[in-house]
């Protein structure tokens, strides 16, 4: 891939007051007890049809009002491709359906959950507001989900025809989920969001959330950041496979660790799954700056959206909000990169540069 | 970006057949798959026909080395991925960049009914092992690791154009030089969960589906999964024979006018098969036979057909709804079909589009109703168009 990939806007519903916020997008940390952090929805009024609002979920409404709010910012009206990422989907309108299929024994069902339940539900959404026909895709891969809709949208920049892509990912928290997902023993079984990182217990804290961003090819001087590169790997078989993996992507695009102004870990709090960022920071990444952003959104497969987005507006503000700690200092942040793994298997790597 | 991606292998397993030879004499002998229910317990198995794959959990479980517990999603995909890269016979292929990049659209859902029952009743109830492969992904992976792919997984869901779009994301992946070979396709099994969605859409044919047919009244839901293995022209010299066909063309492009319905004039349609045709450089008229979307439903099929009317002249290419065979398999249709267009060059045929008695008073020309055998097939134009508005095109060309 030749062309340089930059990110014009970015917007972010999430457990913080990171929607539609002025200069400083986060100025402190909103705290949560107990095993989960759910979404501060802005109201939608002033960005849906009443009629239209009454019918979508959460999901739909945090993912169509992220894209939308990127639109905006941008001032592009019209994108030339729409690319979403969800590791569950409409688990709502799913649970919903389903209940009811169980409930009323297979009768007097009605299709409203059932049409909202699809996987590209929030893609179709976005495209129907805008009235977009251009080039549309969701892709549903756990942990990939959101990486593998950056990867199609970075490609679709360096094919002909496409200027401005936009992309981002959508996952939901509901009851009936986070009953299941609890019983698998993901979550601690109460923490507060502040004492999450260093708490070296088993489990982390469910979160949620729905970011997009408008990526284009175009250089002006509206844009934000570049996104140079992003990186994949699937199943490592360990510590040092991850090591050698990074050091391979910042090599393969000349870069020198040391001009990495600040590492973003997905440290979640699970001591099962920390151990991994313990070794990179010992190792590859031993004199770099380095923070973490989960105790901000909550563990979820599509939270490097939200990273991403932090990235983003550190960047954008020259500045790393203090609650990032760490000794992190303002406007010399030029150069962020992001390193997450889900639950081990699913690991990505988000290189973001000031332009 | 190199020059062309080639199909190596082909995999498929639906109602007709549990492999690409079973599914050609099915086609060719006119069988189509519809029945009676068998292995779903459903409140409809007396009212609705379903094209399901006569095999029971137990049986898949032997065809695909996967434990009776693992989804019927996920045991389809495996069996009909196994075939294609076996037909493919890489000899190096772990020397190559792999990846396998499937689609389906309700991913482990088959057995996270069974665990909802139990829950619904007491949330601390039902068995784990039946929700813990939910996530569409979650198949994939499966299937990705017991084949050793390792470079590249991942998984699309847009509704009844998933598999298509699992191809042409995977054929990208190749013209960037970022991998090899690529198993692409999809898989769906049938649920409860989708038979009463499309039931409550009151778009479910109570007889065997009619597509193209005037009087059509419906489409039948139906299960399986197809894949084809995807390589790039630089490793051409490590074929031990020789490839199928080319993918010369591909487009997606969405509808934006409902949900679920397409719009009378299928813009969406019209603008993935024009697209798909300016990405291989071939004209209309150079097509030699369309898979159809076809799903039997009214909607659709007068969508379809309008925008084949809009872009083709007469004469009109052969075409034909392969679903009059298989059932709409949803996520798995594009993967399946695009086995069916490959078949379809390789050996000189056209299927059949069955049941269809009286064409369609709007349009100008009319589905092949018998199997053609000694074709000149040379380009393959299949389509994918699904809920959301997702629709996507491919084109497969003879070498």
């Amino acid at each position: 891939m030749n062309k340089k990939v930059y990110i014009r806007s970015a917007s972010s519903i999430s457990p913080q007051n990171s929607f539609g916020t002025g200069k400083m997008s986060l100025n402190e940390i909103v705290e949560y007890s107990g095993d989960k952090l759910t979404c501060i929805e802005p109201d939608y009024s002033t960005l849906f049809d009443p009629k239209l609002l009454r019918r979508m979920s959460r999901i739909i409404k945090m993912g169509s009002a992220t894209a939308i709010d990127c639109l905006r910012q941008s001032n592009i009206t019209m994108p030339d491709a729409i690319i979403t990422g969800t590791a569950y989907g409409c688990l709502e309108d799913t649970s919903i359906f389903l209940t009811k299929l169980i409930e009323n024994k297979e009768e007097m069902l009605t299709p409203t959950a059932f049409i909202q339940s699809t996987h590209n539900t929030v893609g179709a959404q976005i495209a129907l507001i805008l009235k977009c026909h251009q080039y549309n895709n969701t892709f549903v891969h756990r942990g990939f989900s959101f990486e593998s809709a950056v990867l199609d949208a970075m490609l679709l920049l360096n094919e002909s025809g496409k200027t401005n892509v936009l992309a981002g990912a959508a996952d939901e928290i509901t009851t009936n989920s986070h009953t299941i997902l609890s019983r698998f023993g993901l979550y601690k079984r109460s923490s507060a969001n502040v004492k999450l990182l260093g708490s070296n217990s088993k489990g982390t804290m469910a979160g949620e959330g729905a970011s997009f961003f408008l990526l284009t090819n175009e250089t002006s001087t509206e844009n934000i950041a570049q996104l140079t590169a992003m990186a994949t790997f699937y199943k490592p078989t360990g510590p040092e496979e991850i090591e050698k993996n990074i050091a391979y992507f910042l090599q393969d695009l000349s870069i020198k660790t040391n001009s990495i102004d600040l590492v973003i870990f997905g440290r979640n709090g699970d001591n099962r799954e920390d151990d991994i960022y313990d070794h990179l920071e010992k190792t590859i990444f031993k004199d770099r700056r380095k923070t973490s952003y989960k105790h901000l959104c909550g563990e979820y497969p599509t939270s490097t959206a939200f990273a991403l987005w932090l990235a983003t507006d550190i960047i954008k503000n020259k500045s790393v909000p203090a609650f990032l700690g760490n000794g992190v200092h303002a406007d010399t942040t030029k150069q962020v990169l992001i390193y997450n793994h889900y639950q081990n298997s699913h690991h990505s790597l988000f290189l973001v540069s000031a332009c | 970006m190199s020059a062309s991606v080639l199909i190596a292998g082909v995999g498929v397993i639906s109602a007709i057949g549990k492999n690409v030879a079973e599914s050609l004499d099915a086609l060719e002998s006119g069988k189509a798959g519809m029945g009676q229910m068998h292995f779903i317990d459903s409140a409809l198995s007396d009212k609705l026909p379903v094209a399901e794959v006569n095999l029971n959990n137990k049986q898949l479980s032997v065809l695909s080395g996967l434990s009776p517990q693992i989804s019927r999603t996920t045991q389809l995909s495996m069996i009909a991925a196994k075939e294609a890269l076996a037909d493919a016979a890489i000899e190096n292929f772990d020397e190559l960049r792999t990846g396998f990049i499937s689609a389906n659209s309700v991913g482990g859902m088959d057995r996270t009914e069974n665990f909802f029952s139990d829950f619904l009743r007491d949330p601390s109830k039902g068995r784990l092992r039946d929700v813990v492969h939910h996530e569409c992904g979650s198949a994939s992976e499966l299937v990705a690791d017991d084949l050793g792919i390792r470079n590249y997984v991942t998984t699309i869901s847009t509704a009844c154009s998933s598999s298509a779009n699992a191809i042409f994301f995977g054929a990208r992946l190749i013209k960037h030089n970022m991998l090899d070979l690529v198993i692409a396709g999809g898989t769906d099994a049938l649920t409860k969960f989708t038979l009463n969605g499309f039931n409550t859409l009151m778009i479910l044919d109570q007889e065997f589906c009619k597509p193209f047919d005037e009087n059509r009244k419906g489409l039948n839901l139906g299960e399986g999964a197809g894949y084809v293995v995807l390589v790039s022209d630089r490793i051409l010299s490590s074929l031990k024979k020789d490839p199928y066909c080319s993918l010369s063309g591909y487009y997606n492009a969405n509808d934006a006018f409902h949900q679920t319905a397409s719009s009378p004039g299928g813009t969406g349609s019209l603008m993935a098969m024009r697209g798909a045709l300016a990405e291989s450089g071939l004209s209309a008229t150079d097509i030699s036979y369309i898979n159809l979307h076809g799903t039997g439903t009214h909607n659709n099929d007068i969508s379809e057909g309008t925008a084949i009317k809009e872009l083709f002249s007469s004469p009109y290419p052969k075409m034909s709804s392969t679903k009059s065979f298989t059932g709409h398999t949803l996520g798995a249709s594009g993967g399946i079909e695009a086995v069916f267009s490959v078949l379809s060059i390789r050996h000189g045929i056209v299927y059949p589009n069955l049941r269809l008695t009286t064409p369609m008073k709007e349009l100008p020309f009319i589905p092949e109703t018998k199997f053609l055998k000694n074709q000149t097939i040379n380009h393959v134009l299949s389509n994918s168009f699904g809920f959301g508005g997702n629709c996507s095109s491919l084109i497969f060309s003879k070498l």
